[in-house]
This record gives structure tokens, sequence and C-alpha cells, in this order.
């Protein structure tokens, strides 16, 4: 992409442009990020009178910690689970959106709601529908012999929070992948059908082959929102328990440094999970960028 | 190998908007018809009701001896040769060409054969390990042609498969398509705004407008007698000119000019006379003749197109490039070379039909 050169008379000029965005990453991003960086190898003394600098300490007792390793594991499987729900049915919408004629933009519409509910709502939102004493979905599943309790039901909680993460995330899916179904030639499908294949068909040797670099873009986008964005609706349904075992990485850093005032491990946490973050960033604009499709 | 027949074909799309209106028209097999007619006269909308691609609203549609109206585009047996080629992106060119047997359940073996053949014939066989974006376009065309050809339908349809390609290559790769369509004998079926391209491909033009039929015959048949004023102007390059006349008895008036008929006149009262470029000539300085007023010149280098006017009607005459020019001539015309059309219906008035319009196709049509 050759993006067109501007040339300002004032060579001052473009840095008071760019001066709000700088700063604004500067504090609200660099200088956080980076104290992070060096809190993670000191260790404060309870009342915060004295820094002492511990070295990779933190990392280390991290790397030996059950409970950290745990969470490792639960993130993933919560990140999986959500990404593969969330794209499924997001894919599943969006073809059942793209062979409407005239309804499609209303039910568009519709589709796109949840992604404006703030995480929070939804997380209550679910957090109630859920809730063992007065939800209706557990009155229901109580008909099937299954006792909802999220409170007391590790499982129980986690699909909990994996439902209501990826309903969010579903609206998100949905219009890139509608995108992606609508800019597949209609000519091509139109070859196919005289070539002999029927609808279903279509859909797996035409539509899905194409809509592949969507589909690599929403996974490490998707992969990305339940590690690192899904902390508002943790902490409005589990909060992390029953016993951990919703307590996933970015909940965890959150709890041991804001609850458990353990600010070196916390800090610790949060750069290793920086790490994973630039780690799939890179990925996707090594891949993506250069498309995968074909 | 089938015969096609459109039987009072009409597509209405929903909202009322009428595309097409009771189309005729029987195509014998191994014949190769060229639909031909200016964007939006629903050449293409009949092609693709053939296809299956479009319900057919009224009338029928018949392959072989089979109604086709419900039966899918795939059942069809016929193959298709869209105008972007509509070629899979992510398949290879063998896989391109593939797809249509392997959906069938061809055995591999004949999948092989067939594709190999294929290729051969349109010289791709270096091209079929590649993925489409790297061809060119008149490869890519290629391929798209193989993918029809491997099938060995009934019927070829194309839908202006040549408008995507630069003007040389569309002439080569027109030539092929002929070439192909003669050896393999299919039916076909191509759509083209392109008076030249259909031409030159027709066994039988079938000029369209407005959705309907203005006239089905020979390439000649249609060059030499156009059925209406909108054939007259639309085939043949330059456009025939068409200038408004009064018929006196045998006498024709065109402006302030008269010239004599010699016993070719239809009727009498006003026409739209019809008289192609090359017809007309400088007049020699003893006959009848229209006084022609020269407005510029158009040079081609085997003729001369001079523009100008007769009266106040606008006039193109193709003339030898050594003819001497003035800024007022007198042009001539034979009086058998005239076409006459209905001032009010722009219908050809009987009469008067050249014998080169009768003239056998220079192949034998099937």
């Amino acid at each position: 992409m050759d993006t067109k050169r501007t040339t300002f008379q004032n060579r001052w000029l473009p840095y008071v442009l760019l001066a709000p965005q700088l700063a604004i990453t500067l504090i609200f991003f660099i200088w956080p990020a980076g104290q992070a960086v060096k809190s993670s190898f000191e260790r404060e003394d309870p009342f915060g009178f004295s820094t002492v600098f511990v070295g990779f300490t933190h990392y280390a007792r991290l790397m030996q910690d059950p409970a950290y390793l745990d969470s490792f594991v639960r993130t993933a499987v919560f990140a999986v689970a959500v990404t593969v729900v969330s794209m499924v049915l997001g894919l599943l919408f969006a073809v059942a959106v793209d062979r409407l004629m005239r309804s499609a933009r209303l039910y568009t519409t519709l589709l796109v709601w949840p992604y404006a509910v703030a995480p929070v709502v939804a997380g209550v939102l679910w957090f109630f529908l859920f809730n063992s004493t007065t939800g209706i979905i557990p009155y229901y599943l109580s008909f099937f012999g299954v006792r909802w309790d999220h409170t007391l039901n590790g499982t129980h909680a986690m699909i909990l929070i994996i439902i209501a993460a990826a309903w969010k995330q579903i609206s998100y899916n949905f219009l890139f992948f509608l995108a992606g179904l609508q800019s597949v030639p209609n000519t091509l499908m139109e070859a196919a059908a005289i070539d002999g294949s029927g609808p279903v068909k279509r859909f797996f040797d035409i539509s899905l082959p194409l809509l592949s670099p969507t589909t690599f873009f929403l996974f490490i986008v998707n992969v990305n929102y339940t590690m690192f964005d899904t902390f508002s609706i943790i902490d409005a349904t589990t909060e992390g328990g029953p016993a951990q075992s919703t307590n996933i990485l970015v909940y965890k850093v959150y709890q041991d440094g804001y609850l458990g005032l353990n600010l070196g491990s916390s800090s610790a946490q949060s750069v290793l999970l920086m790490l994973i973050v630039i780690v799939l960033t890179v990925v996707q604009f090594r891949f993506v960028e250069r498309r995968v499709q074909y | 190998m089938a015969s096609i027949d459109v039987e009072s074909v009409g597509k209405i799309y929903t909202g009322g908007v009428r595309a097409v209106t009771d189309i005729r028209l029987n195509i014998a097999d191994g014949e190769f018809i060229v639909l031909v007619g200016p964007s939006g006269c629903g050449k293409s909308t009949l092609l693709r009701m053939i296809a299956g691609l479009e319900t057919i609203s009224e009338g029928e549609v018949k392959i072989g001896s089979r109604v086709v109206n419900n039966v899918e585009p795939a059942d069809r047996d016929i193959a298709m040769v869209f105008q972007n080629y509509a070629l899979y992106p992510h398949m290879t060119v063998y896989n391109n060409l593939a797809y249509g047997l392997k959906n069938r359940g061809t055995p591999k073996s004949e999948i092989d054969a067939r594709v190999a053949e294929a290729a051969r014939m349109l010289e791709i066989t270096q091209y079929l390990d590649r993925k489409p974006r790297a061809l060119s376009g008149g490869q890519r065309q290629r391929v798209a042609m193989g993918r029809a050809i491997v099938r060995k339908p009934a019927a070829f349809l194309f839908d202006e498969p040549l408008s995507n390609l630069d003007a040389k290559l569309r002439v080569s790769m027109r030539g092929e398509i002929k070439r192909l369509q003669r050896r393999l004998g299919t039916t076909s079926i191509y759509v083209t705004h392109d008076q030249l391209e259909a031409m030159t491909l027709a066994d039988r033009l079938v000029v369209l407008n407005g959705g309907q039929i203005e006239q089905i015959g020979a390439p000649l048949e249609v060059y030499h007698a156009p059925a209406s004023t909108f054939v007259a102007s639309f085939i043949g390059s330059p456009a025939m000119n068409l200038v408004k006349g009064e018929l006196h008895g045998d006498r024709l008036a065109i402006g302030p000019a008269v010239i004599g008929l010699k016993g070719f006149a239809p009727t009498s009262g006003a026409v739209t006379v019809g008289v192609r470029a090359e017809d007309l000539r400088v007049a020699r300085a003893d006959e009848e003749a229209l006084p022609f007023r020269l407005e510029y010149t158009e040079e081609l280098g085997s003729q001369r197109l001079i523009h100008g006017a007769v009266g106040d009607q606008q006039v193109t005459a193709a003339v030898s490039p050594e003819t001497e020019l003035a800024s007022e001539m007198r042009i001539a015309v034979d009086a058998r070379r005239l076409h006459f059309f209905a001032a009010d219906t722009g219908k050809r008035l009987p009469g008067n039909v050249p014998a080169e319009a009768k003239l056998a196709p220079a192949e034998p049509v099937v």
C-alpha cells in the first residue's frame, strides 16, 4: 500500500498534529508497560517503603507455580472454545443471511446488536439467565436432570463464561464472514452450479476456501479477544471461581496484583501476556497481510 | 449434441420489470447461434434462462426433446463460458478443468484423459499445475473454454467470453472458438454486443432489441437485408446510413435532391432509406446524384470514410483512398442497393432483396 506523501509548510506542524495521539499512547500504554516490566524484576515490602531488585525470581516462580500453569491451560481451553463457538456460529449466521435478499439488512442489524452491549452487561445478562436459583435456563435444564450451579461447579462456570464471551463475539465474526461471503463472485457459484455442485458442496468447495483469509484473520482476533478482553465478563460473573476454575491469565493478573497485592508477580504475569500478544500480532501481520488464500 | 428449442419464452423480474418478450428460436444440432444486441436488450437474460441460472417466467426451453424449465443447471447437460471466466481461484488449472467431472463421479483415469485432451487442444498443457492468477488473460480464457470442453456437453453457452481481452487477442481467440466449435460440432449459443464478433462467428444471427427478436438470419442475410432500421444501424461498420426520404412514383426525394429508382420503388410516400457506406460512390458528371457537403474524413488505409451531409441529414460514404475530395461533392448509388423501411415502424418494406443476401455462406451451415 502506497500512501500519499504530504508536504507540510511548517516543519513542526506534523509533530504538533501527532502529539495528542503520541501523548495518549505514551502516558496510558508505553509508560505503564515500562513500569510493569520494571516492577516485574522487583520486590516491594508490604508497606511500599522499599523495593529490591530480584532479577528473574518472579518469572522463575511463576514457571513452577501449579496455579499459574493451570491458569495457562484454562486460558487455552477458554480461548479455543470461545473462538470455535463464536466463529462457527458467526459463519452459520452469515451463510443464512447471505442467502436472503430483502430481509438481509434487518437480520444483519439485529445480529450486530450484541456487539454494542458492554461486556459487563453481557456478563450480568448471562449470569442472571444461568442463575441457579432464579435463572430460566437452570429451570429448563433441571428437566434433563442437570443440576446447574456455576457457583459450585467449575465446569458449569467455565461453560457460562464461554457462552457469555462467545455470544458477544458472534456479531463481530458474523459481520466479517458476511462481507467475505458477499465478496465471493456470484459467477463462481454459478459456474460451480453448472459444474454439478449442489449448494452444500459449493459452500465447502468454493466459499470456504475463498474465506480462508477472513477465517485466519478472525481466528487471531478472536484468540486475542478471549485472552485479553474478557476481563469484565469474568469479573461480572464468576470472579475467577469457583476454586480458580475460571481464573484465566488476565483475571489472575488482576487478582494477584490488585487484590493479592503481589505486584511483582502480577507484573511478571502481565509481561508474559504482553509477549503472547506480540507473538500473535507478528503472526497475524506476517500471514494475514500476505494472504493465506491462493 | 442436441438441438435447442426456445418457445415463446419471456422473463419478468420480481417487481414486474419485463426483460424478455416472446422469444421463439429453434437451434439445430451443431449450429452456432449468436445472440447480438446492445446492452440491456435481454440477450444475457435469455442465455441465462437457457443455462438455468434464471427462472423462465413464460414459455418453454427444450434441450434435445426434454423440457428443461424445472431442471437444475447441472442436469441440463450444458457448459457455460463466463465473461469474467469464473475460474476457481484456489484450484489449479487441472482441478478447474476436472471439477465438473469429479462432481459427476467420472473415474479418475477418464478425467485424466479428458483433461489432457482438452489441454492439448487449447495448448495449456504446461499450465495445468498453475493457479489461475498466474495466467494471462488469454490463458485464463483458454482454461474457461477447457472447462466447458472436458464435460462434452450437449451445448456450449458463451456469455461475452472475449470482452475482457485486448483487441488483438480477441480476434485470434474468436478464430479459435470457431475452429473448436467446428471440430467438436457442439451446438453453441454465443452472446455478444460486438457486431463484428457476431458476423464472423455465427451460422445464424439473432438480433435482439428491447427484449424482442428483431431478426434471425445468416450473417450475410442480416447484413444485406436487415429487417428493420434497428438491425440496419446495428449490424455493419460503419453503420448503415439511414435518411428520411419521400417516394414519388419512381423517384426518390431526399431533402432537395431527387433521383430515379429504375423501377425499384416498393411503395410511395414517406420512407426511411438505408444505404451502406460502401454502396455510395462519387458520381460521374452525367448521372443523377445527391449533393454531398464534406465535413471530415477518416482514413482506414484500404478505404477512406467521408462524412458529410445530404441536405440536412448525415451521411457516410466509403470510397477508395485515391478519390479526389472537395467540399461540395456529388455522390451516387445504384438503386438496387437501397433499402427501404417504413417511416413509422422502421420495418423493412418488401421487395428489393439484394442477391448477396441469398449467397451461401463460405462454410456450409449445418
